[in-house]
């Protein structure tokens, strides 16, 4: 079975008139299904854009992207909703929910964007909710959610289309450490127990040893891949084109 | 699909009022604007399309009911000798001078028939009957312009052209479209009262036997009588509503005021549409995001005007129910036919997606990166 998430030279280039910023160089990455892997790195080194090129959101200036072993590269800007809508659920730092829905018809909008009717999607948000521990929130609006609640209804939001592949950017960021490592958790749960491939972007060194493996990035470069237990303090960093070699 | 549109709609109650209010405005200005078109289209040729006439014979160059040439009234006898024809009247309409009991002056439209006929007859009377005008002076007006020509009551008198004139009825709804209101009397009376020789008359009113072609009957006309010219009542109809409505600018006037109406609807439901794109903006987004299509977003935001369009048209049309009613009782009354409130339930509709493509044009533009972004 070929890996959930596949890049190979995915280089990244933003222009805006004469200028240019390369915001990825060379970049290699391969995430199985079943692995939560962390994606970490500072301000500025890439992280969205990789992120948001995984998620079929932005398009490599160059290189290959293949998502649950479809090469993504090669489809126009129209038909890159469906393979999101299909392969990719998105959990976001802020949130994002809509704010006058409730929770449960939040949950429902991806199942109505999947074509699910009414009744079945009802049910299925009801029973992803639960899966939450949120079951009980349904009739709820965002407004009368706590931070750790709001998250909880967004990853029962991205796991309702059913993707292989969940993107979180921050998810943690707006969460006190006790909470967010719950989410994070969680979010382990999916990947280990139903197969899903997790990559989260995260500031967050204490959530880091959560992740199957650490992904530094700096100035649009991978520095360095390693699993949870060699999770220095400070991570290496290796500048100017380098890739270092997948680790096992 | 989850009540997405309608949620975001009604959450902001406030802009949801300015967007109702503007629909509603657009709704009554046009109601009013069309139905005042209507009722002065159909107030000018009144006189024509109640006639119960089939040819009107005049004068050669007549463009409009009030415009008659008197001719000789010989030419009637002409007329009803023409195969088709079951029955022929002479009939005149003339602008003249009314005298009031305060001694002021207004103009009045002289309308002389012949009582015995069918054709041309004074309609929605309230008071008296047609057989009256066979009496000595008789005439009758309609009470909408009581108070114009300082009548009160049936049995009043009155001077025309320095002549005596007695209110035997009133009718109810017959108006002008100039401020000269109709008043009929009969045939010889009218001559006297617009200062017709007794010899002539205005108009020859033709209705045709059953089963007679119009054209066939309208040419034998023309071959048998010199110097006139014969219209069907719908082309006369048609000439004076032209005249009147577009020749003099009227019409073109109320229907620009329509025209504005529709434009301050369309930019205040464009602009309040679009500010509610922009709050929920970072929404569209995220469903971008998530895998929508844009015609999903177009959907919702879709979605939103035809619910504000059919909030605004059923309030609007209430308003305009209103002011219709109020204005049965003046001058100009506003017309409101089933046909136009079909219609312009559809207009509103059209005037409010219209006015939602500016906002379709920017969530069109959103980056879904966007979401990112916090």
């Amino acid at each position: 079975m070929p890996p959930a998430i596949q890049i190979r030279e995915v280089t990244k280039t933003y222009t805006e008139g004469a200028a240019s910023v390369t915001a990825l160089r060379g970049v290699d990455l391969e995430v199985e299904a079943g692995e939560l892997v962390m994606l970490a790195g500072p301000s500025g080194s890439g992280k969205t854009t990789l992120l948001s090129i995984v998620g079929c959101i932005l398009s490599p200036t160059s290189g290959s992207v293949k998502i649950a072993g479809e090469e993504v590269t090669k489809l126009g800007q129209k038909q890159l909703p469906r393979v999101r809508l299909e392969k990719i659920g998105f959990v976001f730092q802020g949130f994002n929910l809509f704010p006058t829905l409730t929770a449960g018809e939040n949950v429902e909008l991806m199942l109505d964007l999947k074509g699910i009717r009414r009744d079945a999607a009802r049910n299925r948000a009801l029973a992803l909710l639960e899966q939450v521990g949120l079951g009980e929130k349904y009739a709820s609006f965002p407004a009368d959610l706590s931070g750790g609640q709001k998250q909880r209804v967004a990853i029962a939001r991205a796991l309702a289309g059913d993707p292989q592949i969940i993107l979180a950017d921050e998810p943690t960021a707006a969460l006190d450490s006790v909470v967010g490592r719950k989410i994070i958790e969680t979010m382990r749960a999916l990947a280990r127990n139903h197969g899903r491939a997790v990559v989260i972007v995260t500031h967050d060194p204490r959530v880091l040893e959560l992740g199957d493996r650490v992904i530094h990035i700096e100035d649009g470069v991978i520095a360095r891949k390693l699993p949870e237990h060699e999770v220095p303090a400070e991570l290496l960093t290796v500048r100017s084109g380098t890739i270092a070699a997948r680790l096992a | 699909m989850p009540p997405l549109a309608r949620r975001n709609l009604f959450h902001d109650k406030v802009r949801l009022t300015v967007t109702v209010t503007g629909i509603v405005f657009a709704v009554v200005l046009i109601v009013v604007e069309l139905g005042l078109f209507v009722g002065f289209t159909s107030t000018t040729s009144g006189l024509v399309d109640h006639s119960g006439a089939d040819l009107w014979v005049t004068s050669k160059h007549v463009p409009y009911v009030e415009l008659g040439v008197p001719f000789s009234e010989r030419k009637l006898y002409q007329v009803r000798a023409v195969p088709g024809v079951q029955e022929a009247q002479k009939l005149i309409t003339r602008w003249t001078q009314w005298k009031r009991a305060d001694g002021r002056e207004e103009s009045v439209q002289i309308v002389g028939i012949n009582s015995d006929s069918q054709m041309s007859r004074p309609w929605n009377l309230v008071e008296g009957s047609v057989q009256d005008l066979k009496r000595p002076d008789a005439i009758i007006m309609d009470e909408i312009y009581k108070q114009k020509l300082g009548a009160s009551h049936v049995g009043e008198l009155f001077e025309i052209r320095g002549l005596r004139a007695r209110i035997v009825g009133f009718t109810r709804g017959i108006r002008s479209f100039t401020t000269s209101p109709y008043v009929f009397t009969s045939f010889k009376n009218a001559q006297d009262y617009a200062g017709v020789d007794a010899n002539q008359t205005i108009f020859i009113v033709v209705k045709m036997a059953p089963g007679a072609d119009v054209n066939q009957v309208r040419h034998a006309i023309l071959d048998n009588v010199k110097d006139v010219e014969v219209f069907t009542s719908r082309e006369f109809s048609r000439m004076t509503q032209i005249y009147w409505m577009f020749t003099t600018g009227a019409g073109v006037a109320v229907l620009l005021a329509a025209v504005l109406g529709l434009v301050v609807g369309f930019v205040v439901v464009a602009q309040t549409i679009y500010a509610t794109t922009t709050d929920h903006i970072k929404e569209f987004g995220t469903l971008k995001a998530m895998g929508a299509a844009n015609s999903y977003v177009y959907k919702v935001i879709i979605e939103q005007a035809a619910i504000s369009a059919v909030i605004g048209y059923v309030l609007g049309m209430i308003v305009s129910g209103f002011v219709v009613r109020a204005s049965q009782s003046g001058g100009a009354a506003i017309l409101l036919p089933w046909q136009m409130g079909v219609g312009m339930f559809f207009l509103t509709l059209a005037m409010c997606v219209g006015a939602a493509l500016v906002s379709i044009s920017k969530v069109t533009r959103i980056d879904p990166a966007m979401v990112f972004k916090g």
